[in-house]
């Protein structure tokens, strides 16, 4: 077991006491930022990525770790004491959540839903040091065909998977991908889309189309339909669960990750689809059935450790492959590259300090999270009152400090405000964020790995499909593509909607 | 899970012929200029020297270009079949209410003016304008704590940047005065 001992450096790494400090801050920043409402974990992490700047990589990274873990749990708070999700993962935690806040039973969802965090994290995070060193191992022998390949799947499953209108996913796509353009060509140094101005050479940092698309576009998008009564938080006391809730949720707990932790691997991850299943199956499995759609507390508890085990999930690919699924994980991808760390099957290898000491802190900062969580509760849910000019003055308050802080210009506030303009427009026009952000972060790597497929096959288009494992990977990318008209064919199901309770 | 839908939830896109309607067209003519422009641009980049292999710069942004063009005609054609992207909902967002543009203006006349002062009277003052003018916009009218919240922040923060953590913002005069 060398991962074991790998591990075990790792926390040697994460329990020093800085480190440890650190972990802790990170875990109560991300909570404190992930309970306000209308900050969703990747805009959490994007706008505190500033506060690592100036941190070593290790202690940034373990900073992080608090920093994300924090921000989802702050955003499940958020949803089952003011039923109106901020992402994706916690619509499902709303539906039953918030029904249980209603009828005086919040503590005991707050407690569900941040010991399934804690378990799914656990399950998750150990399943993610088992298979993250074996996906490693064998990526190493992929090439840039095959990297090319499991790129193009990224992109075609973020616009056709999620979201409900194909059209507009690759908008965006296409919107994130132009973004990535602009700058000098890798390879041979030629300016693209920079119009000459020298600030555009460099590109645009993926950290201000991050905070640009998440924090100032949602600014303006919910300046210009601001609800002038904004929902009333339930009150709710400490966190506690009774042996009967219990007895209830110790199962769904622990049948979280096997939904989730796969879903978030697989490169067409998101929290969306496996927090739906784990609701439904819940929901079948139960013996309080008649509960479910008025409360019923494995509603909670399922779903909330199944999108924490995605959430590890989808670190498997970040890590190993460079691949990130969901928005938060694209922002952290934006933050490894901002230390000149880029994650693949090497970085194992290369990092193995780092990427080990995360780990660790991944821990660390799940019962860290536990500990500081349960008994601060009331005080995060009194957060759900702050007057809505100041949350959103100060979420632009925050994120010009961010995007002046990568370089120090002036320009990078002008474009950032484009990109919120444009991040405006989209979240106006129903265009999800999530593909323009890939695109991005993944448009420039898609293209390298592309020219240098063609470069080794001299140009010929068959260089991209010389591997089994490019065409195994295309031909998914097809079944994705055509499932709409496949569907057709296959005979019809029972509209099985989970949600329809 | 809805794969095969290109349109939104059919009994929001109702068709009222009007151009409010239709506004989302805008996109369609944003994507098309992009399009355009990237095309161009591709268009123009040399490649008679520096060329490494056999796909050049110019490959993938004429790839890009052509898609946007693609995506353009197709968003216009849902548009105009009735089908409507959905507005993302949110807490504090209604999506009932018209848009309101003052509110908005506002808010960028704010941001702006940060972008504009920070060069020259530093970052605790730019910012402090940047937070009271946003909570301005966004409707708080409370003359005397507003301000001092603002200057509170931006000072605690330039502090705790500048200082603790090690990320430089420009102080500007005022902290050449402290």
């Amino acid at each position: 077991m060398d991962s074991l001992t790998q591990l075990i450096d790792g926390f040697g790494t994460a329990l020093t006491p800085t480190n440890l400090l650190l972990a802790a801050i990170g875990v109560l920043l991300g909570t404190f930022i992930g309970v306000l409402p209308g900050i969703g974990p990747a805009m959490a992490v994007a706008l505190l990525l500033p506060v690592t700047y100036g941190l070593e990589p290790i202690a940034a990274m373990i900073m992080f770790a608090g920093i994300y873990y924090g921000g989802m749990f702050g955003g499940s708070t958020t949803s089952i004491l003011l039923n109106t999700p901020g992402e994706s993962s916690s619509v499902v935690t709303a539906i039953e959540g918030n029904q249980m806040a209603k009828r005086g039973r919040g503590s005991q969802a707050l407690a569900a839903a941040a010991i399934g965090h804690f378990v799914g994290a656990m399950i998750g995070t150990t399943a993610l040091v088992l298979l993250a060193p074996v996906v490693a191992g064998l990526a190493v022998d992929l090439g840039a065909p095959d990297y090319f390949a499991v790129m193009i799947l990224a992109f075609v499953a973020v616009t056709s998977v999620l979201g409900r209108s194909r059209v507009r996913g690759f908008a965006s796509l296409l919107i994130g991908l132009t973004i990535g353009l602009v700058g000098l060509d890798e390879m041979t140094g030629q300016s693209r889309l920079t119009f000459g101005s020298l600030q555009l050479a460099d590109g645009i940092d993926v950290v201000i189309v991050a905070v640009g698309l998440f924090a100032v576009g949602e600014s303006l998008w919910v300046a210009s339909r601001l609800r002038h009564q904004p929902g009333e938080p339930i009150p709710v006391g400490r966190p506690w669960l009774g042996s009967e809730d219990l007895r209830r949720t110790w199962k769904p707990w622990l049948r979280g990750p096997l939904i989730g932790f796969p879903f978030g691997a697989i490169p067409a991850g998101g929290a969306e689809i496996p927090t739906f299943l784990s609701y439904a199956t819940e929901k079948r499995l139960s013996r309080h059935r008649d509960e479910f759609g008025s409360g019923a507390i494995e509603g909670v508890a399922g779903p909330e450790s199944t999108a924490s085990a995605s959430a590890s999930g989808t670190l498997v690919t970040m890590l190993t492959l460079g691949l990130p699924t969901t928005a938060t994980a694209a922002v952290m991808l934006a933050a490894f590259q901002q230390y000149g760390i880029q994650p693949g099957p090497l970085l194992f290898e290369r990092e193995s300090a780092l990427v080990w000491g995360l780990i660790a802190s991944l821990f660390v900062g799940t019962v860290l999270l536990l500990v500081l969580n349960l008994p601060m509760a009331p005080v995060w849910s009194k957060l759900l009152r702050i007057p809505r000019p100041y949350l959103y003055a100060g979420i632009l308050f925050f994120a010009s400090v961010g995007a002046y802080a990568v370089s120090g210009q002036v320009v990078d506030l002008l474009v950032l405000f484009v990109i919120g303009l444009l991040g405006f427009a989209m979240r106006r026009y129903g265009l999800p964020v999530l593909p323009a952000v890939l695109g991005v972060i993944l448009g420039p790597a898609a293209e390298q790995q592309m020219r240098r497929a063609l470069q080794l096959s001299d140009g010929s288009l068959s260089g991209l499909v010389n591997t089994a494992f490019s065409v195994t990977v295309y031909l998914v990318v097809a079944v994705v593509l055509l499932w709409p008209l496949l569907r057709r064919f296959l005979p019809r199901r029972r509209a099985a909607e989970p949600a329809g309770a | 899970m809805t794969t095969n839908t290109e349109t939104a939830d059919p009994a929001e896109a109702r068709p009222r012929r009007s151009w409010r309607d239709r506004s989302e067209l805008g996109i369609c003519v944003l994507l098309l200029v992009l399009g355009v422009l990237v095309l161009i641009d591709a268009i123009r980049i040399p490649t008679d020297f520096t060329q490494r292999g056999p796909v050049g710069p110019k490959a993938v942004p004429i790839v890009v270009g052509v898609l946007l063009l693609v995506i353009a005609v197709l968003l216009a054609r849902d548009v105009l079949r009735g089908g409507r992207g959905e507005s993302e909902t949110g807490e504090d967002v209604d999506l009932a209410a018209p848009t309101d543009w003052r509110t908005v203006l506002l808010l960028s006349a704010a941001f702006l003016a940060n972008a504009v002062l920070i060069g020259v009277l530093g970052f605790p003052i730019s910012a402090a304008v940047l937070f009271w003018g946003a909570a301005y916009a966004l409707g708080s009218r409370a003359y005397v704590r507003d301000p001092l919240i603002a200057a509170a922040l931006s000072i605690a923060t330039y502090l705790l940047f500048d200082g603790l953590l090690g990320v430089p913002l420009p102080g500007g005069p005022l902290m050449g005065v402290l």
